[in-house]
């Protein structure tokens, strides 16, 4: 199949006109069925997507460093429509593939309003976000990047919690605000390179002085997104007030886009500015894991603690992305796949008993254990594969990085190590607080434990956690050959 | 040149001229019941005008006060189109309001003569004549409702306000024909290629201002937000279109051709006049609780946008400013067509906090309002996005990048303003149904929307090249 990219990246979006259409033209007194149809829809296009992308990734060649499935047609004005993966992309393709059906089954009862227009924007979303990671062309990445935001920002604002009209504005409006830095810095880029090829301008030498000011212009998107400490704080409203789902696809997958970002474009077209600017990252990075690992130890609403351990575990991310070497950036990538797949398990463990109980307070909370043996269970594999226990895929990532980041800058891999610890601290304690002690609370004295449904939505992640844990290889394969290429022309590039 | 090759070239002009004096007595005679049919022969005059100028000759004629370039040619057809939904939104809208007057056609018609002379003056005096002739209707057509004191009130504003700019504009005329000895673009340009006195940049400083009141940026702006709100809705879609790509196109020409040898000089100026629009359209849009004045606001920091496309003096400017200023005549006038679609109880509906769970009572002017809205925030993939990206490219292109800088992050401030009209009409509950919304707005909205997106992925591989093709008239490197 020659245009496999496309196909993966618009066929969730046919599947959201095809949810349209069948919305705009039922009458009013069949909405239930319609509802039922579409979540059966956007289910099944999610999950062709995901065998689409097992596929992609099973016919992708991993010993070949450069992008494979390139399509390429001129567009206008020298923009043109440019796809193609390479090791690392394929993989966040698969992982953005593999989130959205267990959204759509997480959110299956517990959206009750509008659910048709849920489903398209989750389908549209999905799209948007395939289309950053295949996206070869600048500004054909900027419209996927950017274009994110209106579903996110209507997901948030029409199926939030109570405050959500606030948060959907700060996520909307941090965001904007790094990207039209970005968006400055691109046009600047396509005017003196002529070409807006992502591929030509990472052979492209831009002189260092105008490196550095298109590295700050491209770091305040991707920081924004990341997020980095101290731009972090539109991440925790926006995660409380998001629905479930939401939650997932914003830890899980659109915090990815930053270290992708770093990735894609810091480091392969700035690489002397990205040598300068990297003891500036390691330090917001280290604030970031010890800062906000103390700040979540603090927090009453159990969504917000796991926010703020997002933050934390995105520093490490930074870290190793700058520590330029082919450890610290192959840790970087291996825990953003797993970060995606755990704090994406986390909201959804989250979401269980905010649906029995329609509250996130920890202290509300408490002895769960003899009630719901399983999802204790679950939750506990989730806390300590946050936690970084060895053999979940939280420990991986967080080793090698640190590994990488060692040979680079010592005292930034020590102090972080310590936030290995406090996320232990806090991770812990909220397991103790919900889920172990009597069961005080006359309220929980009914709850159910997890349903079929809920099951199948967290046998996948289990097991993608403890397979990465026990066979990181899954992911060293795709991006060994593709990091190494970038290791090399980035050391080349600052040694001479 | 001839006499009657001359007239070929203005043939898109004569026809409108023509026609409407034709309509003129012909709804003199028949009186208030011919409205109709001037409508339509006036629109007939209109599509007939734009296929004149489309596919006529190019060329100078009446020693070189009119000049048919493809970049006048570009502009033409854009008005005329522009006009033509301007009387068909006036059109429905005046009949409903009980206020059916055959002469609204007619101003449109004048006025577009106007606008047509401004895009095709090769020198000062038809630069004046055909500002004065478009401003002129414009002033009618903002008191149109004679007995709604706001609309009077805007009208008048408008005028005095409009007079002082002329006044502005004739003055600095003068002392340029008085420092050059010219009236003509070029003969202009050879008297100041290299330099120019202190004489020449103070009247080309005052032609700036008066032209910067044409175009309402800031600091010159003050009657636009009036204007907006005490109008009759489509008269307002009508200024707000037509009329500012012809005094931007004017502004471009004036500019670029003849006084191209003292860019260094104008640039900074009119830099500056493009950085205090887009702030003040930005900031000032933050707390209107009227559609139509925010939608003012809105205008001022477009206006300030394609100022910038102005001031980087190359043809990617020209280019980007041909784009944006037509992809954002349709962004705008979907957006009054969606407003002229909303009534409650008869009442149109002027706030935005009426606008609140449109989604639930009215979708599909919801939907297409969402559309535009994001598109005139400049969100990705929609048209609005790519004329500012025309512009910012051609900016920074120029070396302009720190102002283009700051124009984004304007952007960023402004679309919080764009962000609220989604908010209230996605999150919001509704209060009470609204009117059904007459076909024609919903048509007109609907198109625009759909303009936007998908539409304008095909039509900006039609309209790249035309705009570049229409800006190499110029001669700019």
């Amino acid at each position: 199949m020659p245009n496999i990219l496309s196909v993966i990246t618009f066929l969730p979006l046919v599947g959201a006109l095809v949810v349209l259409g069948l919305r705009l033209t039922s009458r009013p007194d069949d909405r239930p069925v319609v509802e039922r149809t579409s979540k059966w829809i956007a289910l099944w296009t999610t999950l062709a997507t995901f065998a689409l992308s097992i596929w992609l990734c099973v016919v992708f060649d991993r010993n070949a460093p450069g992008f494979q499935f390139v399509e390429r047609y001129e567009w206008f004005s020298g923009a043109q429509y440019y796809l193609g993966v390479d090791g690392v992309s394929v993989l966040f393709v698969l992982l953005t593939a593999f989130l959205l059906p267990l959204c759509i089954l997480a959110s299956w009862t517990s959206i009750k309003e509008r659910v048709i227009d849920y489903m398209i924007a989750f389908l549209v979303l999905e799209t948007l976000v395939i289309g950053v990671f295949t996206a070869l062309d600048l500004f054909l990445f900027y419209i996927f990047f950017e274009g994110g935001l209106v579903p996110m920002f209507l997901i948030i604002g029409i199926w939030g919690g109570k405050n959500r009209i606030y948060a959907a504005y700060k996520f909307f409006l941090y965001t904007l605000l790094g990207s039209v830095l970005m968006l400055a810095a691109m046009l600047y880029m396509a005017y003196t390179a002529g070409t807006t090829s992502i591929p030509e301008l990472m052979k492209f030498h831009f002189d260092p002085m105008t490196q550095q000011l298109l590295w700050i212009g491209f770091f305040a998107s991707f920081a924004v997104k990341m997020p980095m400490w101290p731009v972090h704080t539109w991440l925790p409203d926006a995660h409380v007030e998001a629905p479930t789902a939401g939650s997932v696809i914003l830890a899980g997958i659109l915090l990815k886009l930053g270290g992708y970002g770093f990735l894609r474009f810091n480091l392969p077209m700035f690489p002397q500015a990205s040598e300068l600017f990297a003891p500036f990252v390691f330090t917001l990075s280290v604030i970031a894991i010890v800062y906000t690992s103390l700040v979540a130890f603090r927090q009453t609403d159990i969504k917000k603690l796991i926010a703020y351990s997002s933050v934390a575990h995105m520093g490490f991310v930074t870290m190793g992305i700058f520590a330029g070497n082919a450890l610290g950036i192959q840790g970087a990538i291996f825990q953003m796949l797993s970060h995606g797949v755990i704090s994406g398990a986390l909201f959804l463990c989250v979401g269980v008993i905010y649906d029995r109980m329609h509250t996130r307070e920890i202290a509300f909370y408490g002895g769960l254990t003899s009630r719901m043996p399983i999802y204790a269970a679950t939750f506990l594999l989730f806390t300590m594969a946050n936690v970084g226990l060895p053999g979940t895929s939280g420990f991986i990532g967080e080793i090698t990085t640190m590994t990488g980041v060692y040979n680079v800058s010592t005292w930034a891999a020590i102090v972080s190590a310590s936030g290995v610890i406090f996320s232990a601290v806090y991770a812990l304690t909220l397991y103790r607080r919900v889920m172990f002690g009597e069961l005080t609370n006359p309220q929980l004295a009914n709850i159910s434990d997890m349903d079929w449904r809920e099951m199948a939505v967290f046998a996948p992640l289990v097991i993608g956690t403890l397979a990465l844990g026990v066979y990181p290889n899954f992911v060293f394969d795709f991006t060994t050959a593709s990091v190494d290429a970038l290791v090399a022309t980035y050391q080349a590039a600052i040694a001479g | 040149m001839d006499l009657p090759s001359a007239l070929s070239l203005a043939l898109p002009e004569l026809i409108l001229a023509i026609g409407a004096m034709a309509v003129l007595v012909f709804g003199a005679f028949r009186g208030e019941r011919a409205s109709g049919a001037v409508a339509v022969l006036a629109g007939a005059a209109l599509v007939a005008a734009a296929f004149a100028a489309a596919l006529g000759p190019l060329g100078v004629a009446f020693n070189g006060a009119f000049v048919m370039d493809r970049m006048a040619a570009y502009s033409k057809v854009a008005i005329y189109v522009a006009s033509a939904f301007g009387i068909v939104l006036g059109h429905g809208w005046l009949g409903r309001v009980s206020n059916q007057k055959f002469e609204y056609s007619v101003l449109i018609l004048l006025a577009t003569i106007g606008m047509s002379m401004m895009v095709s003056s090769g020198d000062m005096i038809s630069l004046y004549v055909g500002v004065e002739l478009q401003s002129l209707a414009l002033y009618v057509m903002a008191a149109f409702q004679r007995d709604d004191a706001k609309a009077s009130e805007a009208g008048l504003k408008y005028f005095v306000l409009g007079a002082l700019s002329s006044g502005l504009m004739l003055y600095g005329i003068s002392l340029i024909y008085g420092f050059t000895g010219a009236m003509r673009f070029d003969a202009v340009a050879a008297a100041v290629s290299g330099e120019a006195g202190t004489g020449v940049i103070f009247g080309l400083v005052f032609l700036i201002c008066g032209l910067a009141f044409k175009v309402s940026a800031a600091p010159f702006h003050m009657w636009t937000p009036d204007v907006y709100e005490g109008g009759p809705t489509p008269a307002v879609a009508f200024i707000a279109a037509g009329p500012k790509l012809a005094a931007m196109v004017l502004f471009a020409r004036t500019l670029s051709q003849g006084f191209f040898g003292v860019h260094d000089q104008w640039a900074q100026v009119v830099m500056i006049i493009a950085a205090i629009s887009f702030v003040v359209g930005a900031f000032g849009g933050l707390m209107q609780r009227d559609i139509k004045r925010l939608l003012a606001y809105s205008s001022i920091a477009n206006m300030g946008y394609a100022l910038l496309a102005v001031a980087a003096g190359t043809q990617a400017g020209i280019q980007a400013l041909l784009v944006f200023l037509v992809l954002y005549m349709i962004d705008i006038t979907g957006f009054f067509a969606c407003l002229m679609a909303l009534s409650r109880d008869g009442r149109p509906v002027t706030t935005i906090a009426e606008l609140s769970g449109l989604r639930r009572v009215n979708p599909g002017v919801a939907l297409a309002l969402t559309v535009l809205s994001l598109s005139v925030l400049g969100m990705p993939p929609f048209s609005g996005f790519w004329g500012k990206y025309y512009v910012f490219k051609a900016a920074i292109g120029a070396g302009l990048w720190p102002i283009a800088v700051a124009g984004l992050v304007a952007s960023v401030v402004a679309a919080f303003y764009y962000l609220r009209i989604i908010k209230v009409m996605w999150f919001d509950a509704a209060p009470a149904p609204t009117d059904g919304a007459p076909a024609e707005t919903r048509l007109v909205a609907f198109a625009s929307a759909a303009f936007c997106f998908p539409l304008v992925l095909v039509a900006l591989a039609l309209l790249d090249p035309a705009a570049r093709n229409a800006a190499s008239a110029l001669g700019l490197g």
